[in-house]
């Protein structure tokens, strides 16, 4: 996986194969049960939607793991593929290394095209380091693991953020 | 003379422009902000260059032509509306402020009915919403039609004796929907409530005349007329402004001050607080005479045109679909519409790689996306510099578009 080259922002380097392939095809999709949290997130800019569930196994002493990730969204190619994307990473995972891949998936959309993506920790995450160049987009690719980040918070029992 | 598009855009040194090589600038998004002819650009510069001082105070030659120069500005939008005095003209912050100020100040209690409708851009609708939330008053509104107009059907079960205000919007900047103004205006002075009109889609494409449109107040901004951001402004009749309380208090609107109390400036200063925009006024000042000199029947023809031709090229598109009027009769140049299948996002950012710069989102008026089963939409806006070549590259562009998400 090449990162996009600097010179021109161009629309190749926003809309990667991989984005277009989980937009039309997006993984984990719907709402199931059992879950702990629900949230609900919008993007005001631009309408886009997301309602997500999280079911956490696990306990504060022992650790939680990320069982499943559910959710029902609207919105543009970019926030339907992040969301896909998103729950292909974090499912299975412990939510500390959930956490982690968070944490790197933020450092790179806020990055503006300069960042240096790890691809170990985001596999298919890193065809969004494009979107980081589109201002207007980011908060597009942010959606999804907002949600995530909101909903696991809160079905650990934590304060939402 | 004929209206010579070309020669217009000769005035604003934007259209010029091209985002990158070979693609020039096609602006569909004025609904959002009008560009600004040289004009407008010049008379802000020669104000700062030769004239820059403050208003209202002190006696020198700089700050005696600042206030002509201020209050030159009040005088062409006072002319330009056919207000019948220029102490209606208030100038504001944007149309935003300007509902602001009448939402705060009208007088409101328990009991009292509040009426707006359902196509109201959030800046017609949030304020009264706060103004109940503090009053007590109750908020209602007039629902929409499928095909994009008032239900007019509701107006005798929605506008009754309990209605204080009944505040609507001339033009959908989303719909682009001209309201029947005289038909709501009679209803609600029938049941003695106070009417304001939010102008700010009319004003820079149809030209209004407050004597004839029969309501207590209108707002407006500047810079969707091809004047600056920053000024706004409030019509409002002398005799309700009169018996307002102020919005904002500090300097410029005050008569008497003492530590324990303070007397109001007359009109308009009263609702003027603080050092007022200057250039902006004058630059608004620049925008009114670039207008009259075109003439605002020439202008609204025009578009009308324009919009005939776009509502015609964009409902040929294969599975296009236009949320708001489908003709051009009552309707103005801001087209909304929804392409099966693809979010308008991705629509805008595909349309800005040819560069064509159009608007996508629920356009500050959400309430009416989801009156219509929509999140979002596309929304391309035309204005007096818009050509028809300009709607072809729309419509190209979204052939384009299509082709790249079936792919």
């Amino acid at each position: 996986m090449s990162v996009p080259s600097q010179s021109t922002p161009h629309l190749d380097s926003l809309y990667q194969e991989i984005i277009l392939d989980h937009y039309k095809h997006p993984h984990h999709r719907g709402l199931r049960e059992p879950f702990e949290a629900e949230v609900r997130h919008l993007n005001p800019t631009c309408g886009d939607e997301i309602t997500l569930r999280v079911h956490l196994e696990g306990s504060a002493a022992d650790g939680w793991r990320v069982a499943d990730v559910s959710y029902d969204s609207e919105g543009c190619s970019i926030s339907q593929a992040s969301a896909s994307v998103m729950t292909d990473l974090v499912i299975g995972k412990d939510v500390e290394s959930a956490t982690a891949v968070y944490d790197e998936f933020l450092t790179l959309m806020q990055s503006k095209g300069q960042a240096e993506p790890d691809e170990d920790l985001l596999e298919d995450a890193v065809a969004f380091a494009g979107v980081s160049r589109y201002a207007a987009r980011v908060k597009c690719a942010l959606l999804s693991w907002m949600a995530w980040r909101d909903a696991t918070t809160q079905a650990m029992g934590g304060s939402t953020a | 003379m004929s209206y010579d598009v070309a020669r217009i855009r000769k005035d604003f040194p934007i259209l010029d422009r091209e985002l990158r090589p070979g693609v020039p600038l096609v602006y569909l998004d004025n609904a959002a902000t009008s560009q600004k002819p040289a004009q407008v650009l010049d008379a802000m510069r020669d104000y700062y260059e030769q004239s820059n001082a403050n208003v209202h105070r002190g006696i020198h030659t700089l700050a005696e032509e600042a206030t002509a120069l201020y209050e030159g500005g009040r005088d062409k939008v006072a002319r330009f509306i056919n207000a019948g005095d220029v102490r209606e003209v208030v100038f504001t912050k944007n149309s935003t402020e300007a509902l602001n100020l009448m939402a705060r100040t009208l007088p409101l209690g328990p009991g009292d009915e509040v009426v707006v409708t359902e196509m109201e851009h959030h800046s017609n609708l949030v304020p009264w919403q706060l103004a109940c939330a503090r009053t007590g008053a109750t908020l209602k509104w007039i629902g929409l039609t499928d095909d994009g107009r008032l239900d007019l059907d509701d107006l005798d079960r929605v506008i009754t004796e309990r209605t204080k205000v009944v505040a609507f919007v001339h033009q959908s900047n989303l719909l682009g929907t001209v309201n029947p103004v005289d038909v709501v205006a009679a209803k609600a002075r029938s049941v003695g409530a106070r009417t304001v009109l939010d102008c700010s889609q009319s004003v820079p494409h149809m030209g209004v005349d407050v004597q004839a449109l029969g309501v207590d107040a209108i707002a407006f901004t500047a810079h969707k007329m091809c004047g600056p951001t920053g000024i706004g402004v409030l019509w409002g009749r002398l005799d309700l402004l009169d018996e307002l309380p102020p919005f904002l208090g500090g300097g410029e609107m005050i008569d008497e001050v003492t530590m324990a109390g303070s007397t109001w400036a007359q009109l308009p200063h009263k609702f003027e607080a603080g050092t007022p925009p200057i250039a902006e006024a004058v630059g608004l000042g620049a925008a009114v005479d670039y207008l009259t000199e075109l003439g605002m029947p020439a202008i609204r023809a025009h578009e009308h045109e324009l919009t005939v031709y776009a509502l015609e090229a964009l409902q040929a598109v294969d599975g296009l679909r236009i949320i708001g009027p489908t003709t051009a009769d009552e309707r103005g140049g801001a087209i909304s519409f929804a392409l099966e299948g693809i979010h308008p996002h991705d629509v805008g950012q595909l349309l800005d790689e040819r560069g064509v710069a159009v608007r996508v989102g629920h356009h500050c008026a959400r309430p009416a996306c989801l009156r219509y089963g929509v999140p979002a939409t596309t929304r391309a806006s035309v204005h007096l510099y818009s050509t028809t070549a300009e709607i072809d590259a729309l419509v190209s562009g979204l052939d384009h578009v299509k082709r790249f998400f079936e792919r």
